[in-house]
């Protein structure tokens, strides 16, 4: 784990990941590398918790597009929760809410995913 | 009266992009903006200085002159590098990427252009001037 990823976890066989700070190209890399390793394992859902991300940038962003990219060849999906509003609205304006969804609450992400 | 004016010169180095934002979110407290227009302001000014940190290929600094208006923010993202063509740089879509061998980066002008008020690009062989426009809406 380093430093952007903060927690992972396990409920209901989605994999949650704990992210802090700026979501550019290692915090993305640190995300794919563990989405990864995850998908090795056999795990084909993963939600993302970007309370403590508020500010992103474009190549992180364009990492999560290579990550759903690689879920939809098992069948997997990737979501997201309590996103700050810029952060929602450049997942928007990058389509990523086409292929993956952003949810309100943990718990409406782990029932709905 | 001269518009009072920040200039800032950054080196080429990871995430010196922050210290812009950090700009940019004191400058919009000033001018007493909403949080919504101050995230967007720095949406924008990272993805700028992005553009010009990796593809103007500048060896040198990169420039940025936040102007205070009486109704507008104006920021001008300048570099030293090779400049680019606009024409050539195609509006960028998800699905033209998902699946595909396509790059899945390069959403850095439509995110500019989605969030500023105005955007002027002036490029040449010498450099890129990069404006951008947030208008006041209290």
């Amino acid at each position: 784990m380093n430093d952007f990823i903060t927690n992972v976890k396990e409920n209901n066989s989605i994999v949650i990941i704990e992210t802090n700070g700026y979501l550019n190209n290692v915090g993305g890399e640190a995300v794919s590398t563990l989405v990864y390793e995850k998908m090795a394992q056999g795990k084909t859902k993963f939600l993302i918790n970007m309370a403590s991300t508020k500010i992103v940038n474009s190549i992180g962003v364009s990492i999560l597009i290579e990550i759903i990219e690689k879920l939809q060849e098992v069948n997997g999906k990737i979501g997201y929760y309590n996103l700050a509003p810029i952060v929602a609205k450049t997942f928007n304006i990058m389509g990523l809410t086409k292929y993956s969804t952003v949810y309100e609450t943990e718990e409406a992400a782990v029932n709905e995913l | 009266m001269k518009k009072p004016s920040v200039e800032l010169r950054l080196p080429i180095l990871p995430n010196m992009e922050l210290i812009a934002t950090q700009t940019a979110e004191v400058i919009s407290r000033h001018m007493s903006l909403t949080d919504d227009q101050c995230a967007e302001i720095s949406m924008a000014l990272i993805e700028a200085c992005i553009n010009a940190f990796e593809h103007s290929k500048a060896e040198n600094n990169v420039f940025i002159n936040f102007l205070i208006e009486d109704d507008s923010l104006v920021i001008k993202v300048i570099d030293q590098g090779i400049g680019f063509d606009k024409t050539k740089v195609e509006i960028p879509k998800i699905e033209n990427k998902i699946g595909k061998d396509e790059r899945k980066r390069g959403w850095g002008l439509q995110l500019i252009q989605e969030l500023m008020d105005s955007v002027e690009f002036e490029s040449n062989d010498e450099g890129t001037t990069v404006t951008m426009k947030k208008n006041i809406k209290h």
